[in-house]
């Protein structure tokens, strides 16, 4: 039987997490200092999602990834300089906000109109992969409403593996509360999965799958239409960073012993 | 206040779980007619507390179908709720399975939602909401027009509700709860819930409710000043220090990552353990990290960790720069030994 996949990855870009950030008022609401000059990487559990659906189409022959980003073009462009080299995927691309500050309704809206658009997507084979938070916004909200607005009602968050089986019905992870794992079969697609980390490694660079990919990124990135995630009924009050300085006592030349009694003292305090 | 939903899954015996509690205590705080809407199998003792909690109206979806945790059925309970509530502001605890399922809910009912709230309070007669954006390197409070605005609460922000607790106001007599049941037609789901994985009881190392965070890093893999690896002892004094102080284990993204690399380094440690941007922000009172450098991206997840003391034998490290309260410039597995010596 035919268990070929559709599988679309969305997932955008975000600030590389060695940067430090600071909040700052912009016309539009809230923003970054020096936003488009902070480095970004494609957002970590998007990227997870990304290897996993390649791993996936590679096991299930015919079938086909797509990465559906929304982020400003020039930004898009420089991630996908490596992202491309990692695994085989089409990319559709939106140009807008990859904001943190902008929200999941509206970013569903764009994200789902541009999956719709994908020419010849077979809905009845589909899973609609990303991560299941960001790393910007970190609300774990757009995949299931971008899902909705696709007619997928089965649907899964925090997502560590999926096993297709001969009959083409997937037997699926999804973390729990107490480092435990909930395990669901669902016997079709269409579906959604917002993953954690799985259990795959990051793929090397391979320059072949580079070249192949360049090849439809950017005209991709070309054809990118203006996107907007914008809210205006959301308004934020206040952006500050936390008080992150302790005093730090730092203790060079306390015994083993005696940090030991420290720490067990420290430890039995209320 | 505008008009409240407290949107609470019940236990398998009908009774609400902490973080419901909390929500619910959340709710009560921020004032506004409140009704509380349950999905379970058995919802009766929650029906009861809730209206000696001062609930105005209970609404229920019971039936097997709605005893999974499973997006299609706990979206379609919740939204059924949530219509015959008609509130304008909906909380609820953010417990897997509603982070799972009510996003969509909010979608199909034209609202907004906002995840992992912190704090939550009256700001000129509306919520206004805190939550932590760039993985929990800013805090926002914001607030919204659209409603239905659907609230999920992180677990340890409030206090969980007692019938102790002083502003409850008894709208019926505890245990005569009325009921309103919302009849839904269980959606055709093609997911079934089959069973959870978990360590077992004596493996599990994730303890939510520990007071200590007990963190292992990269450096316990890697060759000593004697110029060696203790991969065993390292394993059997982790776990020690696990059992001797009732800890909860955490670990640092390149431990963890040497786990899943196949490699024989502590066999209990995976990336349910790991804290930080990728990883988890677990809430405990105490936190001590042992040979983790503390970079950024690891410390990112401890910012619900109230006290910190960390263990390297680096005075430069990460912890040292203003993200621990105390560092020991030690050899975490002297310090350890005498520890778990201590604690044994
Ligand atoms: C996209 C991205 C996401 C990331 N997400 C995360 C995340 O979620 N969580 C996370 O932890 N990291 C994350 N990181 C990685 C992070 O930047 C660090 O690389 C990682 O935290 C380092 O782990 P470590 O401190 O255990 O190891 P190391 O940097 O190798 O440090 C080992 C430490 O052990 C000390 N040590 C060695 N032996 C002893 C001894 N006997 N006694 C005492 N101390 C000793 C050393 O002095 C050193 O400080 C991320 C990075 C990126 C790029």
């Amino acid at each position: 039987m035919n268990t070929s996949l559709q599988i679309v990855v969305s997932g955008s870009i975000v600030p590389d997490p060695l940067q430090t950030l600071e909040p700052v008022t912009s016309p539009g609401g809230p923003a970054l200092k020096n936003e488009m000059m902070l480095p970004a990487v494609l957002d970590p559990w998007a990227a997870h999602a990304l290897y996993e659906a390649a791993h996936l189409a590679l096991a299930q022959p015919g079938s086909k990834v797509w990465l559906v980003s929304m982020g400003p073009k020039a930004k898009l462009q420089q991630v996908m300089m490596t992202v491309a080299q990692k695994v085989p995927f089409e990319l559709v691309a939106l140009d807008g906000s990859a904001s943190g500050f902008t929200d999941s309704f509206a970013t569903a809206a764009a994200l789902a109109g541009a999956i719709e658009a994908i020419p010849g997507l077979d809905k009845s084979r589909l899973l609609l992969f990303g991560g299941w938070e960001s790393a910007s916004r970190g609300a774990g909200s757009t995949i299931q409403m971008t899902a909705e607005r696709l007619g997928i009602t089965e649907q899964f968050q925090g997502v560590d593996r999926i096993a297709v089986r001969e009959d083409g019905s997937f037997e699926v992870l999804e973390r729990i509360e107490g480092g435990r794992h909930q395990v669901s079969v669902c016997t079709a697609p269409p579906a959604a999965l917002g993953w954690a980390t799985g259990f795959l490694p990051e793929p090397r660079n391979n320059p072949q799958v580079g070249m192949a990919n360049m090849k439809t990124v950017m005209p991709a990135l070309q054809r990118a239409k203006a996107a907007t995630a914008a809210d205006a009924g959301l308004r934020f009050v206040s952006v500050s960073l936390p008080k992150q300085q302790r005093e730090t006592r730092i203790e060079k030349n306390m015994a083993p012993e005696q940090i030991a009694r420290e720490i067990v003292a420290w430890i039995r305090e209320e | 206040m505008e008009s409240i939903l407290l949107l609470a899954h019940t236990e398998a015996d009908g009774t609400l779980a902490k973080p419901a509690l909390e929500a619910l205590t959340a709710a009560l705080e921020l004032g506004g007619e409140l009704t509380v809407g349950l999905v379970g199998g058995a919802v009766e003792p929650a029906a009861n507390l809730a209206a000696a909690a001062g609930a105005r109206r209970i609404l229920a979806v019971t039936g097997e179908p709605f005893t999974q945790p499973r997006y299609s059925t706990d979206a379609a309970a919740a939204e059924a709720i949530a219509r015959a509530a008609g509130a304008a502001i909906v909380l609820a605890p953010a417990t897997a399975r509603w982070a799972r399922a009510l996003p969509g809910v909010a979608y199909r009912l034209g609202g907004r939602i906002d995840t992992h709230a912190t704090g939550l309070a009256e700001r000129d007669g509306a919520p206004a909401v805190n939550r932590w954006f760039y993985r929990q390197r800013m805090e926002a409070v914001l607030t919204r027009t659209a409603r239905p605005w659907l609230v999920l609460l992180d677990a340890g922000c409030f206090a969980p509700w007692s019938e102790a607790t002083p502003q409850a106001t008894p709208a019926r007599a505890a245990g005569s709860a009325q009921v309103e049941f919302v009849a839904v037609e269980a959606p055709q789901s093609r997911t079934t819930v089959t069973g959870i994985q978990a360590p077992k009881a004596d493996e599990q190392t994730i303890r939510p409710d520990a007071k200590l965070l007990f963190v292992a890093g990269a450096g316990w893999t890697k060759k000593q000043p004697d110029g060696a690896v203790h991969v065993e002892e390292a394993q059997l004094l982790i776990l020690g220090a696990l059992r001797g102080a009732q800890a909860s284990l955490g670990g640092s993204k390149s431990l963890v990552d040497l786990s899943g690399e196949g490699q024989a380094v502590l066999p209990f440690m995976t990336h349910l353990n790991q804290v930080g941007q990728t990883g988890s922000t677990p809430r405990h009172q105490k936190g001590l990290s042992t040979c983790c450098h503390g970079e950024e991206p690891h410390v990112v997840g401890w910012r619900f960790v109230t006290e910190r003391r960390a263990v390297n034998l680096d005075p430069n490290c990460g912890w040292s720069r203003g993200k621990a309260d105390v560092v020991y410039v030690a050899d975490a597995f002297a310090v350890v030994r005498e520890l778990n010596r201590l604690l044994g």
